[in-house]
């Protein structure tokens, strides 16, 4: 018998969702047996076997290829004949090549290894359930999120469990480089995409066709990252839309009836490269995947990383989705062979698709019992967390508060039932022994390295080493945003406003989720329901009064609301001191380049003179989200003709961003007059108002 | 009668055009070969006593003497369940008359999962105090009634004319629900008939609908609900003469009124055709083909009307548009025959055609082709296309109008045929490996020189085999041909037993036609399933034309709608967004049934604004006060 508990943790909306532990069942079988089974999935209706080698051929034989390559050939001045050899090269290095002998290879490895990494591998059967039926009626598109090397072929291995045809997935090109393990991969249904394809005409032309094809003719499942890359924070990442754009457009000219969008939400314990990601995000390259690597990391296979749990989202159709937001006939008047480029109205919806699809995996994710202590955690000041240590029991009875709020914010906790609240605070704290200890009744943060070593360590290696410690209590963290950031940034507008008024709020709530945009997930053009939400949510836990016009703090809310408000401060800090480096250094051109390290020399040195309370803005991620929120606002510019990323800033406009931004941090209340602003969206129009 | 003869020289002119007539009657039954010349007929006959060939025509003035008032066709054949149980199809007039179905009662139980428990008869009869009195133009009436054109303002004979064959204009005939009716009914006898008809209704502002054969499928008959105006119903149905033919140069003259069957009939018996074969051309007229934009099924020979058509008389508000000579093509400016065709009646009744006319041909054959599946079926017709070697006609009958088809095959006489189709059915699908559940039939049919006819076949039935497409009878083709004539008193027997259903049709590039296909089809059961239609519905495609650029497709689809409260409307909404779907892939509003009122939401987006407002200022210009009324189109 598998075991299967009730989600307890979730709120009312998926009361009766089962989970299953699939490695009960493995554990209790031989792995070879396992491996070998009867492999009898229920394709596509309709959808003709199709090999890899007629998959291949089709994207080559393409009339779509044929016309780009005749382009190219006459842009170029070589011949038709060699642009299509080349083409013909980028399909070898790109395509998968899927085989059952390989995934049987692969789902006997990953027994073996998940088996130990790894308590349970929860999966969702009603989820995987829904698939089967789908993937009977339309082309399928597995959208997880990508929190970890670990969950690469998870989905496959899930899907072969249950007897589901295996997908081929997108996967960056360096994989493909690593010795045997590249080609396993292959086999097992990767195929593989450069990184930085730019322009490069050709490559964009074979990769769109291939995605297209395998789309089309519904031959597998396509699974890829909306997200892009592995979110080395643990938080979602702002969708990519290229891949997107490709999977969509056979929908979109009619070559399918339909496509189905699957969420699946993996959500982790703990993530087996979480110092790594840490490191990475402070400026430590990141390893070369390369197969020794691999063997090097099995250290990794010594310790336990919890739980996992693959969650399966509700299958989504473009057709219902796309319903009343797009005019497919803008594709009739010419050959649908040839490029042509979307509308407006057509890259609005994808980009709305994408984001939606994200927002729907975070939805879908499991916060664990450890995120709701490092979002503690990181409120303590940090010498607390370094010398005195945090109290243990208030650390408890603040967590058992926070669960009751993720509750009340509809969240899904992965809360143990059955299971003394003590029991489970401690043994979450055991789980992460590599990023806290619990000692005498109180916790202290582990900081890597050896201290008393034979070198001292210079203050800013130090602040280096805290920092490091720190960001992987973000990135759990970050994992329960999701549930918080609506509100947080309801609660944070009326800290900064000190208004009560709804319009004004919403202004300032805009204004926030137009910075923020980056950072977090917000679905375009949603601004009004994200308002009501978040509203709706402090009403429900108590936190606020809302009436027709006005929002009225509560006393009984002001735990709430200064909880929120400190979970946001960071990020508020974060770009409040990069919007303060970018006027106040003398530069308008910058490379990232030069960016990155100088940001981190600055942020460095408040740490230490005390001026700065947060280590987030020494993530290049945080970094990199400011620049990108900067050019949304159009107060930095990247510049066109250059090679290396050189941004030119319009100082007037950062300083005019970060002077509402700073109200917060001197925490002075301004009197901003937004009653008069009407389109907070346009930020343009924004600003005069509130100077 | 009135006669529009005048002064001194009538007397001459019935002289004249008794001679004339009697050189017709002697050629209608006898060609004379080599011999040509111009025959003619005078417009105007002296009554039906002087028209020769008038007693064999179809329609007579009161069509309830023939026609069924709720149904498709004639009342004395229709599809039946007997006592046994059996499907049969009843009279003498169709080469399925009178023969027992035998699979069509289990291909209806399990398509549709009807019952022939579950019965929904229609009202057996007109109950003539449903139908709204006549709303008469007194002063209108009164100068009509000096004409001598006949005319009548009785129920029944309105309630025929007040409706096409749309799905919910029978339903609720059936239900005996009627409507807004046309007020009068006019049977104007010639050309000028009409003139005096049209001027008068513009004297006193009378609406003006014209009808030919009744055989809409556009709503285009309905009379607008909004239409205050007494509304009188112009039948063309008399008007049925062809007036001359002109061997010299292979035309004929023939009042817009007559009847497909009537026409081809008619100059078969001089030895001629024009090969325009709608496939409601038993009961369609001329003026309704030309006013449609209609498409026969042997149009790969002999065209579409528009390649037909040499010259056009018509009656407008404004006057008489036709054009003076007969050249086969001119650079004139646009060509004004191109506002006629397709105006659905908003301009005016069109009264008199010039047709090209054909040799008949000497040799004609069926034939069919078995596919392993419709993409290969489509790919060969597209090959076919490329050659432009398509025989007069080639359709590609889905796997689910393949299985239809079979269902109607008529009861075999000898052990032997049910023998050999047995055989043939254990070759294509056990030898040949090909899937009953996915194969497909092509029919055709060639028509010419036996020799080039033989020849022809072999050509496409060597396309054919590159497609793995597989010859498979000129029986299955004959059948396949049959059931176009049959399948609209089919869907009277389905609405007996719960079922309704109807075909809409559409064109589009060579490129979209599977897309087009399989989208819509989904669309449709996707649609009734959203709509709480409680059995899965029946939704077929079949290719019926090939053009160089593209292809005509046409849909039937059919729902057994027990357990909803109001069929027709789901029925609606279910087609409408078959059409949204057609549309969003790329195909047409309309291949030849026209837009109608059905389809006219659709036409802006269809031919754009400036499109809309040219053909409104024509409308504007031609007919300023609406007396062609029936607001179809714009």
């Amino acid at each position: 018998m598998t075991s299967t508990y009730k989600d307890s943790g979730t709120a009312s909306l998926n009361d009766d969702e089962e989970f299953t532990d699939i490695l009960e069942e493995r554990r209790r079988n031989t792995d070879l047996g396992y491996a070998l089974r009867t492999f009898n999935p229920q394709p596509y209706k309709g959808a003709p076997s199709c090999s890899t080698s007629d998959l291949n051929k089709a994207v080559l034989e393409s009339q779509y290829l044929r016309y780009i390559a005749k382009e190219i050939a006459l842009e170029t001045g070589s011949s038709v004949e060699k642009v299509r050899q080349e083409a013909r090269g980028i399909l070898e290095e790109m395509s998968h090549n899927l085989q059952l002998g390989f995934i049987r290879l692969m789902a006997y490895t990953f027994n073996k290894v998940f088996k130990r990494l790894f308590r349970s591998i929860y999966v969702n059967m009603e989820g995987l359930n829904m698939l089967q039926q789908a993937i009977q009626e339309s082309p399928v598109i597995l959208m997880p999120n990508h929190r970890s090397y670990v969950d690469f072929l998870i989905v496959s291995f899930v899907l072969f469990t249950y007897d589901i045809p295996i997908p081929v997935i997108a996967a960056g090109i360096p994989l493909a480089s690593m010795k045997v393990v590249g080609e396993i991969l292959r086999r097992s249904g990767a195929f593989f995409i450069r990184r930085a394809i730019g322009s490069d005409k050709l490559y964009w032309a074979v990769l769109s066709e291939y995605v297209r094809t395998i789309v089309r003719t519904g031959c597998a499942p396509l699974e890829f990252y909306v997200e892009g890359f592995r979110s080395r924070t643990l938080k979602s990442v702002v969708p990519k839309l290229g891949m997107m754009d490709m999977v969509l457009e056979p929908y979109f000219k009619g070559e399918v009836f339909d496509i189905t969008l699957v969420p699946i939400s993996i959500s982790y314990d703990r993530v087996v490269e979480e110092s790594l990601l840490a490191l990475e995000l402070l400026g430590v390259p990141k390893p070369k995947e390369s197969t020794t690597g691999l063997f090097k990391a099995s250290r990794v296979l010594q310790e336990d990383y919890g739980c996992m749990h693959v969650n399966f989202g509700r299958p989504l159709s473009v057709r219902q989705l796309c319903e009343g937001k797009i005019n497919r006939s803008e594709y009739n008047l010419i050959p649908r062979d040839l490029p042509q480029r979307p509308s407006t109205e057509i890259q609005d919806c994808v980009n709305w698709l994408a984001h939606l699809i994200v927002r729907t995996q975070e939805e879908g994710a499991l916060i664990s019992p450890w995120s709701l202590m490092a979002c503690l955690l990181l409120q303590a000041p940090i010498t607390t967390l370094t010398e005195e240590g945090l109290q243990w029991h208030g650390l408890t009875e603040k967590t058992l508060w926070l669960r009751k709020l993720v509750l009340d914010f509809r969240g899904r906790l992965n809360w143990p039932a059955h299971t003394p609240d003590s029991d489970v605070m401690s043994s979450t704290v055991a789980l992460h022994h590599s990023i806290v200890h619990h000692k005498a009744g109180r916790v202290y943060l582990v900081q890597d390295g050896n201290p008393a070593s034979q070198d001292p360590l210079s203050p800013e290696e130090k602040v280096m080493r805290t920092a490091a410690a720190v960001l992987m209590l973000v990135s759990y963290r970050n994992q329960a945003l999701h549930v918080f950031v609506r509100p947080g940034i309801l609660a944070t507008a009326i800290h900064i406003t000190k208004s009560t008024q709804k319009d004004e709020l919403f202004s300032f709530f805009c204004f926030l989720r137009d910075v923020f945009s980056s950072e977090f997930i917000f679905i375009p053009g949603r601004a009004s329901q994200d308002f009501d939400e978040a509203c709706s949510l402090l009403q429900k836990c108590g936190a606020v009064y809302i009436s027709q016009q006005e929002v009225t703090v509560l006393e009984t809310g002001l735990e709430v609301l200064s909880f929120l408000q400190k979970l946001l401060q960071p990020f508020l800090e974060s770009y409040q001191l990069i919007f303060r480096y970018l006027c106040e250094n003398g530069a308008h051109v910058f490379t990232e380049k030069q960016f990155l390290p100088a940001v981190r020399n600055l942020a460095t040195k408040l740490i230490l003179s005390g001026d700065l309370h947060t280590f987030e803005v020494l993530s290049s991620d945080t970094q990199k989200n400011v620049l990108s929120a900067l050019r949304r606002l159009e107060a930095v510019t990247k510049l066109r003709a250059s090679q290396q990323n050189e941004y030119k800033v319009n100082k007037a406009a950062v300083r005019r961003t970060g002077d509402i931004l700073c109200k917060i941090i001197c925490d002075i209340p301004v009197k901003i007059k937004l009653l008069f602003c009407v389109r907070l969206e346009n930020f343009d129009l924004f600003l005069p108002c509130c100077l | 009668m009135a006669s529009n003869s005048s002064g001194s020289d009538s007397s001459d002119r019935q002289r004249i055009a008794q001679q004339r007539l009697s050189v017709i009657a002697g050629h209608l039954q006898r060609p004379v070969e080599g011999n040509s010349g111009i025959l003619a007929a005078e417009c105007k006959a002296q009554g039906d006593k002087l028209d020769v060939s008038s007693e064999r025509r179809t329609v007579p003035r009161r069509r309830q003497e023939i026609m069924k008032w709720n149904g498709w066709g004639y009342s004395d054949s229709k599809f039946l369940y007997n006592k046994k149980g059996q499907a049969e199809f009843t009279g003498k007039r169709y080469r399925l008359s009178g023969m027992i179905i035998p699979g069509l009662r289990e291909w209806m139980e399990s398509t549709f999962s009807a019952n022939l428990q579950h019965k929904t008869p229609a009202a057996p009869i007109l109950n003539s105090s449903a139908v709204q009195p006549p709303t008469l133009n007194e002063a209108f009436l009164k100068e009509l009634k000096s004409t001598g054109i006949p005319f009548s303002h009785d129920a029944e004979d309105r309630v025929f004319r007040s409706h096409g064959h749309c799905l919910h204009e029978i339903f609720a005939l059936r239900e005996g629900k009627i409507g807004r009716v046309p007020d009068l009914v006019v049977w104007p006898n010639c050309h000028n008939d009409v003139v005096k008809i049209v001027e008068l209704a513009c004297k006193h502002n009378v609406c003006l609908i014209p009808y030919g054969g009744g055989t809409s499928v556009s709503s285009a008959l309905e009379c607008p609900p909004e239409e205050t105006r007494s509304i009188v119903s112009l039948d063309t149905s008399q008007m049925n003469r062809i007036l001359w033919i002109d061997e010299k140069n292979l035309t004929a003259h023939v009042e817009a009124g007559i009847v497909g069957q009537d026409l081809e009939r008619l100059l078969n018996e001089s030895g001629y055709c024009t090969g325009h074969e709608p496939d409601s051309m038993e009961f369609s007229s001329l003026g309704g083909w030309v006013a449609t934009r209609a498409s026969g099924m042997k149009k790969n020979i002999y065209g579409n009307i528009e390649d037909l058509v040499v010259h056009i008389k018509m009656v407008t508000p404004r006057g008489v548009i036709e054009k003076s000579c007969q050249g086969p093509r001119m650079s004139t400016g646009p060509d004004v025959h191109h506002f006629i065709m397709g105006s659905e009646g908003t301009l005016g009744v069109v009264t008199e055609v010039t047709m090209k006319i054909r040799p008949m041909p000497e040799y004609q054959k069926y034939g069919s082709v078995v596919f392993p599946n419709f993409e290969m079926g489509v790919a060969c017709l597209r090959e076919v296309a490329r050659q432009r070697c398509a025989p007069a006609s080639i359709r590609l009958m889905d796997n689910e109008q393949f299985k239809f088809g079979h269902a109607l095959k008529p009861q075999v006489s000898s052990i032997f045929t049910s023998f050999l189709d047995g055989l043939k059915k254990f070759y294509i699908t056990k030898f040949k490996g090909f899937d009953p559940n996915r194969l497909c039939v092509a029919t055709l049919l060639f028509e010419g020189d036996r020799e080039k006819v033989l020849q022809h076949e072999k050509q496409v039935y060597d396309i054919a085999a590159k497609f793995g497409g597989l010859a498979a009878g000129e029986d299955n083709g004959q059948r396949g041909y049959m059931l176009t004539f049959v399948i609209a008193y089919l869907r009277d027997l389905g609405m007996d037993y719960y079922v309704i259903g109807e075909s809409f049709e559409t064109s589009m590039p060579w490129d979209r036609v599977l897309d087009i296909c399989r989208n819509v089809k989904a669309r449709i059961v996707r649609e009734c399933k959203d709509k709480g239609v409680q059995f899965p519905p029946l939704s077929t495609c079949r290719v019926t034309q090939t053009y160089d650029a593209g292809a005509c497709v046409y849909f039937y689809f059919a729902f057994n709608y027990r357990g909803l409260s109001d069929p027709v409307h789901v029925y609606e909404q279910v087609e409408h967004a078959a059409r949204e779907e057609i549309l969003a892939n790329g195909g047409s509003l309309s291949h030849h049934h026209g837009v109608g009122k059905l389809r006219k939401e659709w036409m802006r987006e269809s031919i754009s604004s400036v499109g809309m407002g040219m053909l409104k200022s024509v409308k504007d210009y031609v007919d300023p006060n609406n007396i062609f009324g029936n607001r179809n189109l714009l």
